[in-house]
């Protein structure tokens, strides 16, 4: 027999015996451990994986400023001023200056120039090639759309002043244009046949993207060199703002249009004319979306554990009329209603923690193995570092115990109500 | 040994009462064999569950071995259940996932007796009934007579004074039947009370006396002397068939 030493110890005693009650009624110990393992199981999976979604799409965004909007211009719609419409026209220069020094509700002012015009491969150095996104900003963006250095350092106002031919260049950049190992600090690459020199290598913070293209496919060159070195004048095509504390960036942004279009002769009421974009409002969706997720999540989970709860007790039910002769004769031969309620109630509850226990190790090494799958995808997806959050997992395993001595508290107490010779006389 | 004045046992059974036992006077002296016979709904089960302490009365009075036996805590009940009474039952109700010695050692885990020594003792009874060899056998795995033994031998382990035994030969054929009852005589013999309930005439021929209930009160009670009768008249009758 098992369990010898354990001879002396009342509780060794009762353990064994308990085990040994489990092991020999295998079925039902495993219909009651199954209906628990599935509820933690289901719980931890659907609560990771929306934690998973949740991160994946945060961290494409978080870094992105949420208080900023974008202008950029499109053909009048209504003619106005003495203009015919469906006119081209484009911001200037002395549009950011004069916003920087009149609305004081502008926080960060970045414009943009776009310099992959041409097509094709813009880029070369040596018998290298490839085409990227050249973006001429200044050193405020970066304060707009988060970047940080892998090697070198960002374009800062130094470059601006003295119109330096500097560059950051994405990791993709550095990945096709250098040979492994090399370091291209400070080397040289012909951007649509001009020398740059590169001073960093910069990984995009967010995935939120303006332009278009790939962000680790990106050279981004000081706003007022990109001016001068491509003749671009005192065109600006797109520029990007903050706005101050305190200051709805919506507001900002219908104040701001307001007033670009009194400064170009743009009609008031053309709705085509300039183009912007809130990057608020896609917030305010996306906090909406992920407090739908949390909700289903916690629906679905409370749910599911409900439904293992209510699969304990059932399962306790069941087995009951097995249980009431069983109950009877340990009875009539000395057990107190106390040792038979004890009994039970720590199979149960053992039950119930050892099949949390695996549920709760299955649940976390499915999510485990789904992490690893995501991380040779890369951080491209949408869905990353699933994980479970511990007090959750804690708390439900918690209710689980709970439930399981209710589970078995009920049938015991129902079990020890019947007479003992009633009990043993009922037939099973 | 056991001493019964006037007991008065009813069950609620919703807005009525069930009358079961009117008043029931019985004395049972140390080391009887007596049987309860009557037919079904005559109160014998209740007058049982009474004596084993598995119930409690109404009215009256129950002294066992000196004891008033009243309106105890179930604890109480138990201890002195395990202590003074072993049962056997007419269907064995041996627990199925436990192997005979472990289920003839069960009353002994209730005193709180390691497993080592209750398997040893078990052994020991086991050995008495002749079911060594089957020490480690399912009750599944075992015949009718085998298993009735076993049960048997789990009402001995913890040495009761009483031995109460619901219907024990009900599920077993005669010749098995005799022998449970063979077996019970050489219990009775060692000095301990046996209380048998049944309702067969040939069975309770083989005990000292008969209890007979009827309508929840004690009809006839048939003693030694007019026992023998009692069984040259079976005999005769048995004879003659």
């Amino acid at each position: 027999m098992e369990g010898q030493g354990g001879g002396y110890m009342f509780d060794l005693d009762l353990w064994s015996e308990i085990i040994s009650a489990l092991k020999k009624n295998r079925m039902r110990s495993f219909m009651t451990a199954f209906g628990v393992f599935w509820g933690i199981f289901m719980l931890i999976v659907m609560s990771g994986a929306g934690k998973a979604l949740e991160n994946g799409v945060l961290d494409g965004v978080k870094a992105f400023a949420t208080n900023s909007a974008f202008f950029w211009t499109d053909r009048t719609s209504i003619p106005y001023a003495g203009f015919q419409r469906g006119r081209n026209w484009h911001y200037e220069t002395a549009d950011i200056q004069y916003i920087r020094d009149n609305v004081k509700e502008v926080e960060y002012l970045s414009p943009r120039l776009f310099g992959n015009e041409q097509g094709g491969n813009n880029t070369i150095r040596g018998e290298r090639t490839g085409a990227y996104q050249v973006y001429g900003d200044y050193p405020d963006y970066f304060k707009i759309d988060r970047w940080s250095t892998n090697k070198g350092r960002l374009i800062n106002e130094i470059d601006m002043l003295q119109e330096r031919k500097v560059c950051d260049i994405g990791e993709r950049v550095e990945e096709v244009m250098f040979a492994k190992g090399e370091n291209p600090i400070g080397q040289y690459l012909k951007i649509n046949g001009v020398y740059f020199q590169v001073v960093g290598v910069i990984h995009a913070e967010t995935r939120i993207n303006i332009g278009g293209g790939k962000k680790e496919e990106t050279i981004i060159i000081p706003y007022t060199t990109m001016q001068k070195a491509y003749n671009f004048g005192n065109v600006v095509y797109f520029f990007s703002v903050t706005a101050q504390k305190g200051t709805k960036v919506s507001d900002l942004e219908d104040k701001l249009k307001v007033l670009l279009k009194a400064r170009h002769k743009v009609a008031p009421e053309d709705l085509q004319a300039i183009g912007s974009f809130n990057i608020e409002k896609e917030f305010v969706k996306f906090s909406a979306l992920f407090l739908g997720i949390q909700v289903l999540t916690w629906i679905v989970g409370i749910g599911t554990l409900l439904a293992g709860v209510i699969g304990v007790s059932n399962i306790m039910l069941v087995i009951i009329k097995e249980r009431t002769q069983e109950i009877g004769i340990q009875r009539a031969i000395g057990a107190t209603p106390a040792t038979v309620i004890k009994h039970i109630v720590a199979e149960s509850v053992f039950l119930t923690v050892m099949a949390g226990y695996v549920g709760l190790s299955l649940g976390v090494g499915v999510l485990e193995i789904l992490n690893r799958i995501l991380l040779q995808a890369g951080d491209k997806m949408f869905f990353r570092n699933p994980h479970v959050d511990l007090t959750m997992a804690l708390s439900a395993l918690a209710v689980l115990v709970v439930a399981g001595i209710i589970a078995g508290l009920i049938p015991a107490k129902r079990a020890v109500s019947i007479k003992p010779i009633d009990a043993i006389r009922d037939e099973g | 040994m056991i001493k019964l004045n006037n007991i008065h046992k009813s069950y609620e059974m919703g807005n009525n009462s069930l009358h079961v036992l009117k008043g029931i006077d019985l004395e049972i002296e140390q080391g009887d064999f007596v049987s309860i016979m009557g037919s079904s709904g005559s109160g014998k089960s209740t007058l049982l569950n009474i004596l084993g302490m598995l119930d409690n009365y109404d009215k009256g009075s129950y002294h066992l071995a000196g004891n008033l036996i009243q309106n105890m805590s179930e604890k109480k009940s138990a201890k002195l259940r395990n202590d003074m009474v072993g049962f056997v039952f007419q269907s064995f109700n041996l627990i199925s996932f436990k192997n005979a010695m472990e289920n003839v050692a069960l009353p002994l885990y209730y005193k709180g007796i390691p497993r080592k020594k209750r398997n040893l003792i078990a052994m020991e009874y086991l050995e008495k009934m002749g079911l060594k060899e089957w020490a480690n056998h399912m009750p599944n795995e075992m015949s009718g007579g085998q298993k009735q033994r076993v049960a048997i031998a789990r009402a001995l382990i913890s040495n009761p004074k009483i031995i109460l035994a619901d219907e024990p030969t009900g599920a077993l054929d005669s010749a098995t039947s005799y022998e449970v009852m063979e077996i019970l005589k050489d219990v009775n013999d060692s000095g301990i009370t046996v209380i048998i309930v049944t309702h067969e005439h040939d069975i309770a021929a083989l005990t000292n006396q008969i209890i007979r209930l009827k309508d929840g009160l004690i009809h006839e009670i048939i003693r030694n002397g007019e026992l023998k009768e009692f069984k040259k008249n079976l005999i005769r009758g048995l004879e003659i068939a």
